[in-house]
């Protein structure tokens, strides 16, 4: 406490003083050792970078492996086992090891401290240890693909999962419930540190969306979890042991795993967006240089969301044959999640409005991230719909819409965050011609890709096959070509945002003439994060005047 | 919260191990480990919520065989238990309290006997379980010696149920024998430090979760 000095100094004070204070967290020690033991957020958060980043290209080979054996109708590059169970690594993966930890735990894990002009999270070594869980758990997913994969899909369903599948399901379902823990351990530590540690003259409707958003987040994956980790237990012991918790044999019903797996994962999906939503409207209010339009409804609608995502599960069931009247309700609810996210699209479409919109990097792909949302959100009405879904259920169309909102809208999302944020995590500047080149690909590769199987899956391509009529096979080639595109707008980041590690421009504190406190700290931030108490009296959306009568 | 956001003078007046440098004073430090836990036990619930649930729809399906399956259960040593971890839970809050008072000697006693009474528990419960196994009362046994399918459902949820109330225990016991050991070496201010606290609020969730299952799986199907 007493190491760090509390001078007075005007906040514009840049550059020139910076190095002589103090180290910065990045060059603050070196050894690899005081990475893999470091409770600072930051760092912390760099590790779930890298690994996140790591499995991100797990499941992305597994994805490429997917669009070269639909090039052609004959099941001719993989084995329809070997098919099953690479779209498995696929799906588990992407969701457990990626898309659930990869904004709150890198961007969250580094930025909610610096936006509450806090020194760390509540917890620093469960922040740590979560890390931790997080890779062992990977460890086990990627172990039980090396010693011969898992064939049941990334939903585990009873009863082939317990009683027929032949694969390494035990070990998989061990790896994902021990990367449940990392994920309760982060939603704690996230909840914990807005509740406690804002600073005085911060109140909940001053902070800032991402952190409203993390916030939000972190609420699901407290309560959606531990089902997940009990279905999962469930399903262990029904393996190892013989227990029948679901086994028809003794009147056990298997669509109880089904309600208890989604009853998580329905959540989860939210999980994977509203942290999105959060970073994108960081970058459009700065980007557009207008105060967030209806700050209030954006955090109502994020509470909303988390709150009416808990309800709406029965509509992956929809031809399970449970009763016509639980369809009916869920499918109305799951009509109301459209009120809160169009809420959010139009205050998006509003802060835009009147703006002085400039087209960096960040801001391509948060505007790309609108689109795709609002394309996926879409799409999941048609899905919510009970006649609808009987036709739609378990094809392309279903992997089209979500793949919009995880995709298009999650990934899309990460990548406006990491380059909105590089500077502050490096203190460098990326070239901004090859990242906005990446942005635009992306966007134009992930509709490529993923506007195909829209048609695909009207017209009867059905999820989770290898072999398919050749009537098909021009859309499935499209997607396919849009595939490579996207590979290529993935792997150009690497290069690019590495490059800039050495060779880019000193980014300053605040290259974006952004406001939030993240943005008073020097870049890379020091160990504690200020130097200087961050100053929270100005409004965190302060890029135009409140009252000013040309706005009126 | 706090009042002030960087009050570091005064806060650097208090003994350097009672407060983590990331927090501004111990109050806060005190809020923030204590929402945690409570956050934690709701995740408990949820995670025991599953189970519950599961009990729920089964009971409902199948309640002829899933009551007379229950009606196996060795209500003697299960409510002996019930007892044991009730005092236990006494003797955990008693430390509760008196760590706040810093009565150092207090507190040992009442955690030794805590933990005491947590082993026998334990070792009742794997008396029982001998019991059990030596009665064929798991759904794989060949000999298992109720007809109705529906009985090993019942049974299977036992197994599952109470073995992961005794892992939950196993855990508690071993934070209360770490807190004994450091509060033994005296190495934690007893009142500035949340750690009694903690351990006693996980014990009574642990506790309380046994008061549902003690009449889920001993009193259920024994009424009338």
């Amino acid at each position: 406490m007493s190491d760090i000095p509390f001078r007075d100094v005007d906040l514009e004070e840049d550059e020139a003083g910076e190095s002589t204070a103090e180290a910065n967290y990045l060059e603050e020690r070196f050894s690899l050792w005081s990475w893999l033991t470091t409770t600072d957020h930051k760092r912390i958060g760099i590790l779930y970078l890298i690994s996140t980043t790591f499995f991100f290209f797990i499941g992305g080979a597994a994805a490429v492996l997917i669009r070269l054996e639909l090039f052609t109708p004959a099941g001719d590059l993989l084995t329809d086992d070997g098919y099953n169970k690479v779209f498995t690594l696929h799906g588990v993966v992407m969701v457990w090891f990626f898309l659930v930890p990869v904004i709150p735990s890198v961007l969250g894990n580094f930025l909610i401290p610096l936006m509450l002009g806090a020194k760390d999270l509540a917890f620093p070594k469960l922040n740590l240890a979560s890390w931790y869980l997080n890779i062992i758990g990977g460890g086990f997913a990627v172990w039980a693909m090396l010693a011969g994969g898992v064939d049941t899909g990334w939903t585990f369903y009873t009863p082939y999962s317990t009683a027929f599948a032949n694969s390494h399901v035990s070990l998989t379902a061990i790896g994902v419930f021990i990367s449940g823990f990392s994920t309760i351990a982060t939603g704690v530590n996230m909840i914990v540190t807005v509740h406690t540690m804002r600073p005085a003259g911060m109140g909940w409707f001053r902070m800032p969306l991402f952190v409203w958003a993390i916030y939000a987040t972190s609420l699901i994956m407290l309560l959606s979890t531990p089902v997940l980790a009990i279905v999962l237990t469930l399903l262990v012991t029904e393996r190892l042991l013989g227990l029948g918790i679901f086994n028809p044999e003794y009147g056990g019903d298997p669509i109880l795993f089904q309600h208890l797996f989604w009853f998580y994962s329905h959540p989860a999906v939210y999980i994977m967006i509203l942290p999105g939503m959060g970073v994108v409207t960081e970058v459009i209010t700065c980007f557009a240089r207008r105060r967030v339009f209806g700050y209030k409804a954006m955090v109502y609608a994020l509470l909303a969301i988390a709150v009416i995502g808990f309800f709406v599960w029965g509509h992956h069931m929809f031809t399970s044959g449970q009763s016509m009247y639980a369809s009916l309700t869920f499918s109305f609810l799951s009509f109301i999640v459209a009120v809160p996210s169009a809420i959010k699209v139009f205050n998006w479409t509003a802060t835009l409005y009147r703006g002085q919109i400039t087209f960096e990097a960040s801001m391509l792909y948060a505007m790309g991230f609108v689109g795709l949302f609002t394309m996926g959100g879409l799409t999941g009405l048609f899905l919510a719909s009970v006649p609808v879904d009987l036709h739609m259920h378990d094809t392309y169309f279903v992997v089209a819409h979500f793949h919009y909102i995880m995709v298009g809208g999650m990934v899309s999302a990460f990548f406006a965050g990491l380059h909105f944020w590089w500077p502050k995590i490096t203190g460098r500047m990326y070239p901004e011609t090859a990242a906005r080149i990446a942005a635009m690909l992306m966007f134009f590769g992930f509709n490529l890709t993923f506007f195909p199987q829209f048609i695909l899956g009207n017209i009867g391509m059905p999820r989770r096959y290898h072999a398919y009529p050749d009537e098909f096979q021009v859309w499935h080639v499209l997607s396919s070509a849009g595939a490579v595109i996207l590979a290529a707008a993935y792997l150009m980041p690497l290069f690019y945002l590495g490059w800039s590690l050495i060779w880019g421009r000193k980014a300053g504190r605040n290259p974006w003439r952004a406001h939030g406190l993240e943005w008073q700290t020097t870049s890379p931030p020091p160990k504690h994060n200020f130097l200087t108490n961050p100053d929270v009296s100005g409004d965190v959306y302060a890029y135009h005047p409140r009252r000013n009568p040309r706005d009126e | 919260m706090s009042n002030t956001p960087f009050p570091g003078q005064e806060a650097a007046a208090l003994p350097p191990r009672a407060l983590a440098s990331h927090f501004h004073d111990l109050s806060q430090q005190k809020a923030a480990h204590d929402l945690g836990l409570w956050i934690f036990l709701a995740t408990e619930i949820l995670f025991f919520g599953g189970l519950f649930a599961a009990y729920l729809v089964y009971a409902l399906l199948h309640p002829g065989p899933f009551f007379e399956a229950a009606a196996e259960t060795e209500i003697v040593i299960g409510t002996i238990n019930t007892a044991i971890l009730l005092t236990s839970g006494l003797t955990a809050a008693l430390a509760v309290k008196a760590a706040g008072q810093n009565r150092h000697d207090a507190v040992l006693l009442l955690i030794g006997i805590t933990i005491l009474l947590g082993l026998a528990f334990l070792a009742a419960k794997g008396y029982e379980y001998w019991l059990d196994i030596h009665h064929h009362l798991y759904p794989t046994s060949p000999d298992f010696p109720l007809d109705a399918p529906a009985a090993k459902l019942f049974w299977s949820l036992y197994w599952v149920m109470t073995g992961l109330h005794a892992v939950h225990m196993t855990v508690g016991l071993g934070v209360w024998a770490v807190i004994w050991e450091m509060a033994r070496r005296r190495s934690f201010s007893l009142s500035d430090n949340s750690r009694v606290r903690i351990a006693g609020l996980y014990w009574a969730f642990v506790d309380l979760m046994w008061l549902f299952l003690w009449p889920l799986l001993y009193l259920a199907g024994r009424a009338g």
